[in-house]
């Protein structure tokens, strides 16, 4: 050890020099004065600065969170999100798994979607998942709509049939001993005692004050099935159970009270004509017995039957049960496939039939216009910063507030101006005209086209390129230009090579920032782009606010985040987001 | 050497003016030449004008009045990048998006150049900086120093017979500077090239120059030599500003020839002097000495006027001593002796006379 940054040959071996020279030789971690790696001890120094840092961007970061992440994941969440089908129709779903996907399902599935349908129609989400089912194949919203309204009618005669046979099965207090649990009747006893009691105790109020305070506002406890009917009569005990539900809930009423759904007495009939409920040795065990031996005689009616000759014969389309099982999944690709011109079919992944494919389109319009309007604030944009750049301070901040001055306009003043200069009867149209550049029979179509779109936009936008330009030409000090005339270049070769190269960081923050914010713009658009100057953002508020097709919004949202992240990745790739300056 | 009407000079100012803002001139009617193969330095404090003077010779200003000539051609109306004259910028102005290659190439691919005479070209100006192995770097990648080399480099590697450098070492420090004073200088006198260079510092002026233009208040006080310049100031901001230097204000009391005798305002003592810039007697004058041309306890022969000093300060400097002294009523009056084994080492409060041969003390304008 003799090198000359070696402690030793300035001071001389000394106990310290000596310690560190044999902690290194050990090549262990450093250590702190007390023990502890060095690597630890720094970061518990630091850690309450860290802390304290936290603390101070946590109110920001909370509220990125809150309004900004997390509806962004949500949003892509919802472009592949499909619970509802599977959801709303969970036995339909089961069933069909069986299906050979070209004849009509059997009266299972059928006897699984009256269930199902049932109970959608009375939570009211039959027109929910119809409407969901429509975006797919037009023509499912009316089927269900329709089909909910006779769904009461299905297990109407097994009803009539069990009743003949004893009127006990009218009764909710038979239901009641069939399906219910100890425990829940037990729970139900206390309740009803407590209300009786609550209710006595309102009556002998006094005033109307202390009455209302006395109200008895607990709901029924959550009904609940007993383990022996749900083993013995599984379909009836789940449908019994929904209806329960449905009627604790929706209705505030109390099953104990109210006769069940013609379903129920459906889902009996099932259970019972396939044997099961032998298992049952409740108290009503006799009642079911009988019943058991004597729905053999009982009159049939299949309800593939009645769903296809009395609901509607759209339920013998392959079509229909098709579109079912294709979006039964709870995730589905369906709407990405739709946002790119595609459809998911029972037969795989087709092309959207030509006159409905419209996305395609609309993007590739998007980019475009993004495109223009991005080069055209380039094209009008650095002049203006380079004249911003090169005059005297007085002189520039004049001109730099003319530039700030549509940011203190409201977006949708500075737009509607643009209406008013643009439209037929215009100013710009009337002064063309009046200087005789344009026929008074053949004025200009400037708005409600892409025209319109661009210049508006180009317009609105331009400030965003001229402030990072104007940022970055300010930085490029004149002696360069000189430099390169002193060396023989014309103004024009000493503009191009030497002073344009160390611009083009501002024009690519410049193009970054205006792209993006171009891609993705709407209210502009909206409002002069007519049918031909829209971009895919309008399309996607029409889904939100007006189709309420939120999954395909998503989904055209999410490929429109990934179009830019993936320019943005390539733009970092060829320029170098490192030579972005904003200034 | 040329003087200042000469028309075959190679770069001449006639009667050239410049005003900014139509109020005030800025270089008031310079007339200068400069004569092929001469190394020029415009010395002055700043907002003297020797920087527009350049900036009019580079074309990237326009004289209001006058004419500038290069080679005999009147140059006022032809663009800066027509003129051919090389450049060095005090903050070098690399271009900072190219390599040390891509900026020597630069002036040579505007002058349509080919690839092969190109690289030789290149190659052989960095190895003229001494900078040969740089050509891939980029500017930032290298010390001032190094900057300053290349851009040196690239000032010469089109030949221009002209270059002009605006304080090109006023970023380096002092080491370097020097350095390159002398290698700049050479550099100069191998290629035979004209520099005008621009500086306020009066060392670096000094040192590398065949001439320096003294410049203040838009004017040139004096076009010389620099041995010229700092023994034979021509007027008082000139011996101010050249050197260090001691005054003397005094009125003249007789005037004969090439010899004057100058009565002190503060104690009415007389001395010898100079009369270099004076009119007659009974005019103000400024007298200046410099440092170490006084001498204690003088020996200059009996007619020679002395003068009583009181040491107010003795300053050690290694090489030199520095003394101050109380002299006709002022005690900014500074003596430098040189450290030799038999100096005379004076302490604060000490009474000596001092004296000086009277050619050089010079008796100046007021």
């Amino acid at each position: 050890m003799t090198s000359a940054t070696d402690p030793d040959a300035y001071t001389g071996a000394t106990p310290d020099n000596a310690i560190r020279d044999a902690d290194r030789a050990e090549k262990g971690p450093v250590l702190a004065a007390d023990g502890t790696p060095l690597k630890a001890s720094l970061a518990r120094s630091l850690r309450v600065q860290k802390l304290r840092a936290l603390g101070l961007i946590a109110p920001l970061l909370i509220f990125i969170l809150v309004t900004f992440i997390a509806p962004i994941a949500d949003m892509l969440f919802r472009s592949v999100e499909n619970q509802i089908v599977s959801e709303t129709l969970p036995r339909t779903v089961q069933e069909l798994e069986r299906w050979d996907g070209e004849s009509v399902p059997d009266e299972e599935t059928f006897r699984a979607l009256a269930a199902d349908l049932m109970i959608a129609t009375e939570l009211k989400n039959h027109t929910r998942l119809g409407s969901r089912l429509n975006y797919e194949t037009t023509g499912i919203s009316s089927l269900f709509r329709q089909t909910g309204r006779d769904m009461d009618e299905v297990g109407e005669v097994y009803l009539d049939q069990f009743v003949e046979l004893d009127e006990a099965w009218e009764e909710p207090e038979t239901w009641m001993t069939l399906m219910a649990s100890d425990d829940w009747l037990t729970a139900r006893d206390q309740w009803a005692t407590d209300k009786e009691e609550a209710e006595a105790a309102q009556d002998a109020a006094t005033t109307a004050e202390e009455a209302i305070a006395l109200e008895f506002t607990t709901p029924e406890p959550d009904f609940q099935l007993n383990q022996i009917s749900q083993e013995a009569l599984p379909r009836t005990a789940s449908i019994y159970r929904q209806f329960a539900q449905v009627i604790q809930s929706e209705d505030e009423d109390s099953p104990a009270e109210e006769e069940p759904w013609a379903i129920v007495y459906q889902a009996l009939y099932e259970d019972l004509t396939a044997g099961r409920g032998e298992g049952y040795d409740g108290e009503i065990a006799g009642l079911l017995t009988e019943a058991r031996e004597a729905v053999g005689s009982f009159e049939e009616v299949p309800v593939r039957e009645f769903f296809l000759e009395e609901v509607d014969e759209d339920w013998a389309d392959p079509e229909v049960w098709g579109t079912i099982e294709a979006f039964s999944s709870p995730y589905t690709a369906g709407y990405f496939l739709a946002s790119a011109d595609f459809q998911l079919t029972p037969q795989g992944i087709e092309r959207q039939p030509e006159d409905q494919q419209i996305y395609g389109l609309l993007f590739q319009r998007t980019m475009f216009m993004s495109l223009t309007i991005m080069f055209s604030c380039i094209v009008l944009g650095y002049p203006i910063a380079f004249l911003l750049s090169n005059l005297p301070v007085r002189t520039s901040n004049l001109l730099l507030i003319l530039v700030l001055l549509p940011f203190w306009t409201s977006l949708l003043v500075r737009t509607s101006a643009w209406k008013v200069l643009l439209q037929q009867q215009g100013v710009i149209n009337d002064i063309l005209v009046w200087i005789g550049l344009v026929a008074d029979n053949n004025r200009l179509e400037l708005i409600n086209n892409q025209t319109g779109t661009i210049i508006a936009m180009t317009h609105i936008l331009l400030p965003f390129m001229i402030l990072p330009l104007y940022s970055v030409m300010k930085t490029i000090p004149p002696y360069y230009v000189r430099a390169a005339k002193s060396l023989g270049a014309t103004p024009f070769t000493a503009f191009r090579r030497v002073y344009f190269p160390q611009s083009v960081p501002g024009i690519g923050a410049g193009c970054i920032l205006v792209f993006i914010l171009a891609i993705g713009y709407y209210i502009t658009p909206e409002l002069v782009g007519g049918t031909t100057g829209t971009f895919i953002s309008n399309r996607i508020a029409y889904h939100i606010s007006s189709s309420l097709n939120w999954g395909l919004a998503a989904a055209l949202g999410s490929i429109l985040l990934a179009l830019v992240l993936v320019l943005y990745y390539l733009y970092d790739r060829i320029v170098g987001i490192d030579n972005v300056s904003l200034g | 050497m040329p003087d200042g009407t000469n028309s075959e000079a190679f770069v001449a100012f006639d009667r050239v003016q410049k005003s900014y803002d139509g109020e005030t001139l800025v270089v008031k009617d310079l007339n200068l030449a400069i004569g092929k193969g001469e190394f020029l330095t415009m010395l002055g404090p700043s907002g003297s004008g020797k920087t527009t003077c350049l900036m009019m010779l580079a074309g990237f200003e326009t004289a209001t009045h006058g004419e500038i000539r290069l080679d005999g051609k009147e140059i006022n109306n032809i663009p800066p990048h027509k003129r051919g004259i090389g450049m060095v910028f005090q903050n070098y102005a690399l271009f900072p998006h190219m390599s040390v290659g891509e900026n020597l190439s630069f002036p040579l691919e505007v002058r349509n150049i080919g690839k092969a005479e190109r690289e030789q070209k290149i190659k052989r100006a960095l190895d003229m900086v001494q900078m040969g192995d740089f050509a891939g770097r980029r500017p930032a990648q290298m010390s001032g120093g190094q900057q300053q080399r290349i851009a040196l480099a690239r000032a010469l590697v089109f030949e221009p017979e002209l270059v002009l450098m605006d304080e090109p070492l006023g970023a380096l420090d002092k080491q370097l500077r020097e350095t390159l004073q002398f290698e700049i200088t050479n550099l100069a006198h191998e290629l035979g090239i004209t520099v005008v260079y621009v500086t306020h510092d009066q060392t670096e002026a000094l040192t590398m120059s065949d001439r320096v233009a003294v410049f203040d208040d838009g004017r040139i006080q004096q076009l010389a030599a620099p041995d010229a310049l700092y023994e034979q100031p021509q007027n008082s901001f000139v011996a101010q500003f050249i050197g260090e230097n001691n005054t003397l204000r005094g009125t003249v009391t007789k005037l004969s020839g090439d010899q004057c005798v100058v009565k002190l305002d503060g104690t009415g003592e007389e001395i010898d002097a100079l009369p270099v810039n004076v009119g007659k007697v009974g005019d103000k004058t400024v007298v200046s000495i410099r440092p170490e041309r006084v001498e204690f306890n003088p020996d200059l022969g009996p007619d020679a006027h002395t003068l009583d000093a009181e040491v107010k300060e003795f300053i050690y400097m290694g090489d030199v001593f520095r003394t101050r002294l109380k002299v006709a009523g002022r005690d900014d009056f500074i003596v430098k002796t040189r450290n030799r084994a038999d100096q005379v080492r004076l302490s604060p409060g000490q009474k000596v006379k001092i004296g000086w041969l009277p050619q050089d003390c010079r008796a100046l304008d007021a």
